[in-house]
């Protein structure tokens, strides 16, 4: 039958019972390489790692901000362009109701001064008609007076004669 | 700069180095005897004071380590080759030490401290070279006005998986200055798992001294860092009656300790465990070869192959895994202990 050869071979329980000297080592690199990765990489990395974050954050925050800006700005210029338009609307209502107002003005007056001229011209009209009639008047009387006078001359030679003239004279002219 | 830093790595490499060695005896098995698989093994799960790298007997290739050793107020520094394999014994003045299957004995049975750069000190130095290239190099080109690029790319996803989804949730406010030890914890567990699992490599994160140390820092971290309330749920729990105070003031005692401990033989058993399946599953062909013949390894082997291979997909699972439960445990404690009364 098989039989396993018998090897002297290391005692199991030196498996469990540490040794001194790997202790000792493993102490001493253990402790020194935790001072050392410390100093010479988890700091740098770390430290990159929490400054490239805030960058990001940083960067972040601002293209917010930004963005808000550039909404705040679109508002604003709606806003300025609102209120142009508004006061656009205005003058142009203004400027129509002054243009109506002015051509309101402008016939009213243009009315009221042609009915002043009418009545100045009917006025005038009417002064120069009774001054004509008041010349021509004038005019009849001096004319009768001279054909009077040539008549009475003329006829004024006789007593009679006179007296049937004037009568004649009297009743032939009509005068108003 | 990159000449020098190449010059560096050239000179670590000669030091930890010095000559690759040849040597050993094989052990035919006899007819009718089956290939045993624990040895092999055990002498992989377990340190060495040499770094071995594939071969056996005489044919093995392995990498010499440098011996540090105090006896009698001396120290003693030589490399393992001169043991040459645990043929020989090295005889300093009046210390001679031995090999005694991977066991390093003084041969007067004086004794000793052993400082060495064993197989797990030299794996965890080149972990910790691998950890300094990656995070230092990431760190000098991390700049705040781009994206990452790179191994940063890479990188910086796990830095801020850590401090954002481990650390801050659980530890919650001030937990800033706990950031630097968690996040190295987190990349010296990932990083050795990792390498634990090339072939050749060592079993540093499934050794117990390692992950005692690291527990018991987290021992250390989460009671210093104990307030008011963290001590008072301990000496005084709320709502206990006082008749049941003298049972509950020493398991809450055996409570600070308990939690660290279960970390510990958490990380080594789930990394051991792991090494050890892919070991067995491949010392089935072994097993195959010995006891059917070559047709038997021929015919396990592929199996054994696809097996190894699923398992070694879990391994990578269970390395992002340990090193993320070891972590936000030890959040959690520190959570715990710094939470403000409520």
């Amino acid at each position: 039958m098989a039989s396993y050869i018998k090897t002297n071979y290391m005692d199991p329980m030196a498996l469990v019972t540490p040794a001194i000297g790997l202790v000792f080592w493993t102490s001493v690199v253990f402790i020194l390489l935790i001072f050392i990765l410390k100093k010479f990489a988890w700091k740098p990395i770390l430290d990159s790692v929490d400054k490239r974050n805030k960058n990001i954050e940083d960067a972040l925050q601002s293209a917010e901000n930004a963005k808000k800006e550039m909404e705040n700005l679109t508002a604003d210029n709606e806003k300025i362009l609102a209120e142009a338009k508004a006061q656009r609307d205005l003058i142009l209502k203004e400027a129509r109701e002054m243009k109506e107002s002015l051509i309101k003005d402008a016939k009213e007056k243009a009315t009221l001064e042609a009915e002043k001229i009418m009545d100045d011209t009917r006025e005038q009209i009417h002064n120069q008609k009774m001054k004509a009639i008041t010349e021509l008047k004038n005019q009849v009387a001096d004319l009768s007076i001279e054909i009077a006078e040539k008549i009475i001359k003329s006829e004024l030679k006789d007593k009679q004669a006179q007296k049937k003239l004037v009568v004649d004279a009297m009743q032939d002219k009509d005068l108003n | 700069m990159t000449h020098n830093k190449n010059k560096l790595a050239a000179l670590i490499f000669l030091f930890l180095c010095p000559l690759v060695s040849f040597s050993g005896d094989p052990k035919p098995l006899n007819e009718g005897e089956i290939y045993n698989p624990v040895p092999a093994i055990m002498h992989h799960i377990a340190d060495s004071h040499e770094w071995h790298l594939w071969g056996e007997g005489k044919k093995s290739v392995s990498i010499p380590l440098p011996l540090i050793l105090f006896c009698d107020g001396k120290l003693d520094i030589f490399f393992s080759s001169k043991f040459h394999h645990g043929k020989k014994n090295v005889k300093i003045e009046d210390r001679e030490y031995a090999l005694d299957h991977g066991h390093l004995v003084e041969v007067n049975n004086k004794e000793f401290v052993d400082l060495s750069i064993t197989k797990n000190v030299a794996s965890m130095l080149l972990s910790v070279m691998v950890l300094l290239l990656l995070f230092v190099g990431a760190a000098r080109k991390s700049n705040k006005d781009k994206a990452p690029k790179g191994l940063l790319s890479f990188l910086e996803p796990l830095v801020l998986f850590v401090r954002d989804d481990i650390v801050k949730p659980n530890i919650g406010h001030g937990y800033k200055k706990y950031v630097p030890y968690l996040l190295t914890l987190f990349f010296f567990i990932l990083v050795n798992n990792l390498l634990g699992l090339i072939p050749a490599a060592a079993n540093l994160t499934g050794n117990i001294a390692v992950t005692l140390v690291l527990s018991f820092i987290t021992l250390i971290v989460t009671n210093l860092s104990g307030n008011k309330t963290y001590w008072g749920h301990i000496f005084n729990p709320p709502g206990v009656p006082l008749a049941l105070m003298p049972i509950m003031i020493p398991i809450e005692i055996v409570g600070i300790f308990t939690k660290p401990f279960a970390l510990m033989i958490r990380l080594f058993a789930n990394i051991s465990a792991g090494h050890i399946i892919i070991m067995s599953l491949i010392s089935l062909i072994f097993m195959a070869q010995s006891g059917l013949g070559n047709a038997g390894a021929f015919g396990v082997a592929p199996v054994s192959v696809l097996f190894v291979l699923f398992m070694y997909f879990i391994e990578v699972l269970v390395a992002f895994l340990q090193a993320y439960i070891f972590t936000l445990l030890t959040s959690l404690f520190i959570g715990l202990a710094t939470v403000e009364h409520h």
